[in-house]
């Protein structure tokens, strides 16, 4: 007789916990509409909004080094739990299983590199200046706050960690929307989030709808910066000028992605990261 | 004025020197230049009339005489200026960076040959004092120039690997409170960094802007490259949203920057803000009383006030309020307001009618929420606009002179006990532009500038400006950087950065 599978419900991940949507509401993804998803509410955004407040508290005062050992740590959980990832790919895009196991190794090299980069980011982005007097003067770079990045809708998984991953090494604490119709290994992320010493509230991740969810995400007035796969989106911009978020796009449309060498840029860490200048004067 | 106290009575009794104390007037010569009496637009490297046909007045603050009538750039100027700049462009950016850097040069050394007419026209146009326009405002902007201009053939250096190019044309909105210096901020690193100009200076302060025009004639500088168009926020919005511009830089206040965010929003254009400011300036018990006092006045008073990062919030550990609200009063009777052109001045005019009116309001917001306002006993003068150096105590931090923007000779005075309490404090505001901290201890400076959520900080010293130091927000007071290799970053576009 053929073994009755146990069925994993997912859940969203928030402040280091797997709630359900406070909705009660599910939705079932255009990849894999067997599947019942949580769809997030504008009250789990807002509950993700005050986790990750507190996890930036914690994140952002951490060393660059230990940052850096936090993220391989999630290099080797990846690594781990490559084949699960990969499936859960192909459970709901049309990815082959090729192509669905390249994708997982991108993830895990992507990962490696950027937690590589966390105690760099002084010598690259900081400076110590030559001003015209006695004065010591010198730049440092901080991270910008709460991030919320939006994943896009393919490549699910490796789309997820290009927006996350820049953000998340500078520091900032991260609130990620995953791909709205392929959402399984994104949401599978926070269990292993949850064992590589990614402190709670640090990475959040939430499922639902794009439309119900960015509007909210571009108003809200302590998420201090969006980094969105996509085209630049006039309503996303205006609605955050409010509050004068920093707001980027990153295009990820093919041929991009397949280049995931792309991805592994300063340049998309700059953008979420304030540069901090101390004088103080020379002197006896 | 219920809650005004008269600081005299509340400092101790104090050596008289009576008439002695008066300096004789030191008054700026201004025989060496002459303003014209119409100014026209710059635009393809020639003073154009204005299609609009129209001109306004700008007067001198310190009397409210008028000095000159300035064209006023309607849409179809605007469009002029971007269409010169747009076709400048082309070949300006192909210019190899040696030979961009030599305009620049050009232009810093001729602002420094011309110094003191663009000291004595800043001070009659802006109000501010000579001294400081002398001291501070020209010799900053000609260093602008001249560290920009070394950067233009090392931009590979600057960004190894990051195969950095100029952006195109970019549209610059600045301010009043420091026209020559703020027009330097915007055009040096444009310029070096490869792009072409489309410059709006403030409405009451254009005329060194326009004088700045002459200089680059002088430097011959190709046609195209800077452009120049004076008018108030009409012209401003012509400018951000004119489809020609690649990049779009704005000094000014939260508000208008908001509305700049708005506008830009999803068009692909890139945009740095430079914003508003409520900086916490923070003194330990054991710091140098007497040298953060002084630092308090540079914070504060300096520009009137006028000053995005001043240090308008001042934090006091308990123990040392009395005693450092007795000196400050103390100090604030010593500060000279007075003509702008006399070089004994320390505090000019206000820069206009609009802006007295707004810190008279907020001034008078504070009273009625029952803080205590000590002002200098000075004699203001009767023409111009005029405030005394101020400063509020017994304020609590929901008050509108705690939370406002004031932009003034207005200082507010807070307490704390513990270096988590001034941090709290320093924080709580949605700017995060500049502060200050002074404490002898060197381990709790960095522990506090660690914490501070601001841009620039200010340890043992306050309001310190220099072309090689990054300049900008946290928060809602902006983002972008001016100044240092950072700043370069605003006028470069890098293959596969993201989009804005």
């Amino acid at each position: 007789m053929a073994r009755v599978e146990v069925k994993k419900t997912y859940k969203l991940f928030v402040g280091g916990k797997f709630p359900r949507s406070e909705s009660g509401r599910s939705y079932q993804p255009a990849g894999a509409p067997q599947v019942n998803v949580p769809r997030g509410s504008r009250k789990d955004l807002r509950d993700a909004v005050v986790a990750a407040r507190k996890g930036y508290g914690d994140w952002s005062g951490r060393t660059g080094y230990n940052r850096g050992q936090i993220v391989y740590r999630l290099a080797e959980m990846l690594e781990t739990r490559k084949d699960s990832l990969a499936e859960e790919i192909r459970a709901c895009t049309d990815s082959t299983a090729a192509a669905a196991k390249k994708e997982t190794e991108s993830v895990i090299d992507l990962t490696t590199w950027y937690a590589g980069l966390c105690d760099k980011l002084q010598s690259l982005l900081g400076s110590q200046n030559s001003v015209s007097g006695p004065f010591f003067n010198f730049s440092t770079v901080e991270p910008t706050g709460v991030v919320t990045v939006i994943a896009p809708n393919q490549p699910s998984l490796l789309g997820l960690f290009g927006v996350m991953l820049p953000v998340l090494v500078g520091g900032n604490s991260v609130i990620a929307l995953v791909s709205e119709d392929a959402p399984l290994a994104g949401m599978a992320l926070g269990e292993l989030l949850a064992v590589s010493d990614v402190p709670g509230g640090v990475v959040n991740l939430l499922c639902g709808k794009r439309d119900e969810l960015e509007p909210q995400i571009a108003s809200h007035r302590d998420i201090d910066a969006i980094l969105k796969a996509g085209k630049p989106d006039p309503a996303m911009g205006e609605a955050a000028a409010d509050s004068v978020k920093r707001v980027r796009y990153a295009d990820l449309s093919d041929p991009q992605w397949k280049k995931p060498a792309e991805m592994r840029s300063l340049l998309w860490v700059e953008p979420f990261v304030e540069v901090k200048t101390f004088w103080h004067p020379v002197a006896y | 004025m219920a809650g005004k106290q008269a600081t005299q009575s509340a400092a101790k009794p104090t050596l008289s020197f009576g008439e002695k104390w008066c300096y004789a007037p030191a008054p700026e010569a201004t025989d060496h230049f002459e303003v014209a009496d119409r100014h026209e637009l710059f635009i393809n490297g020639e003073f154009v009339k204005p299609k609009s046909g129209q001109y306004f007045d700008t007067i001198n603050p310190a009397t409210e005489e008028k000095i000159s009538e300035v064209a006023l750039a309607n849409a179809a100027d605007v469009d002029r200026a971007a269409k010169a700049a747009k076709k400048a462009a082309e070949s300006w950016r192909k210019l190899p960076g040696e030979h961009r850097a030599r305009y620049v040069f050009r232009i810093a050394r001729i602002l420094q040959e011309r110094a003191r007419e663009f000291a004595a026209l800043e001070s009659l146009d802006g109000g501010k004092p000579i001294r400081e326009a002398r001291d501070v405002d020209v010799p900053l902007a000609a260093a602008h120039f001249f560290y920009h201009a070394g950067w233009a053939d090392k931009l590979d250096l600057a960004f190894p690997g990051e195969r950095p190019e100029p952006i195109g044309v970019v549209g610059q909105v600045i301010p009043w409170n420091f026209p020559l210096l703020m027009a330097a901020w915007k055009l040096a690193p444009a310029l070096a960094c490869g792009n072409t100009v489309v410059l709006k200076p403030a409405e009451t302060t254009p005329l060194t802007a326009l004088r700045l025009a002459e200089v680059m004639q002088q430097a011959e500088l190709p046609p195209g490259v800077v452009n120049i168009v004076t008018g108030a926020g009409e012209t401003g919005g012509a400018v951000v949203e004119h489809p020609a511009m690649d990049k779009v830089a704005f000094t000014g206040s939260t508000a208008v920057g908001k509305a700049i965010q708005k506008a830009l929003a999803g068009k692909g254009t890139d945009l740095t803000l430079e914003l508003g400011g409520k900086a916490a300036h923070v003194i330990f018990e054991d710091a140098a009383i007497d040298q953060a006092v002084e630092g308090v006045v540079r914070g504060i008073y300096f520009n009137q006030g006028h000053v995005c990062c001043a240090g308008s919030r001042l934090l006091l550990q308990e123990s040392i309020h009395d005693i450092f609200v007795q000196k400050l009063a103390r100090r604030i009777e010593r500060i000279r307001v007075g003509d702008p052109m006399d070089k004994n001045t320390d505090m000019g005019a206000i820069n206009s009618q609009e802006q007295l009116a707004r810190i008279e309001a907020l001034v008078k917001s504070g009273e009625e929420e029952g803080a205590v306002l000590h002002q200098s006993s000075c004699t203001l003068p009767k023409k111009g606009f005029w405030f005394a150096p101020s400063f509020f105590t017994g304020v609590s931090q929901t008050n509108r002179v705690v939370q406002d923007e004031i932009f003034g000779p207005v200082l507010s005075i807070l307490t704390f006990r513990t270096p988590e309490e001034a941090v709290e404090k320093a924080n709580n505001t949605p700017y995060g532009l500049s502060a200050g901290i002074w404490t002898d201890k060197g381990s709790r400076i960095l522990w506090m500038a660690d914490r501070m959520r601001a841009g620039v900080i200010w340890n043992n010293t306050y309001n310190r400006f220099d072309p090689a130091s990054p300049f900008g927000g946290f928060k809602e007071s902006g983002f972008g950087r001016e100044g240092g290799r950072q700043g370069m970053r605003a006028y470069l576009r890098f293959p596969g950065s993201l989009s804005q």
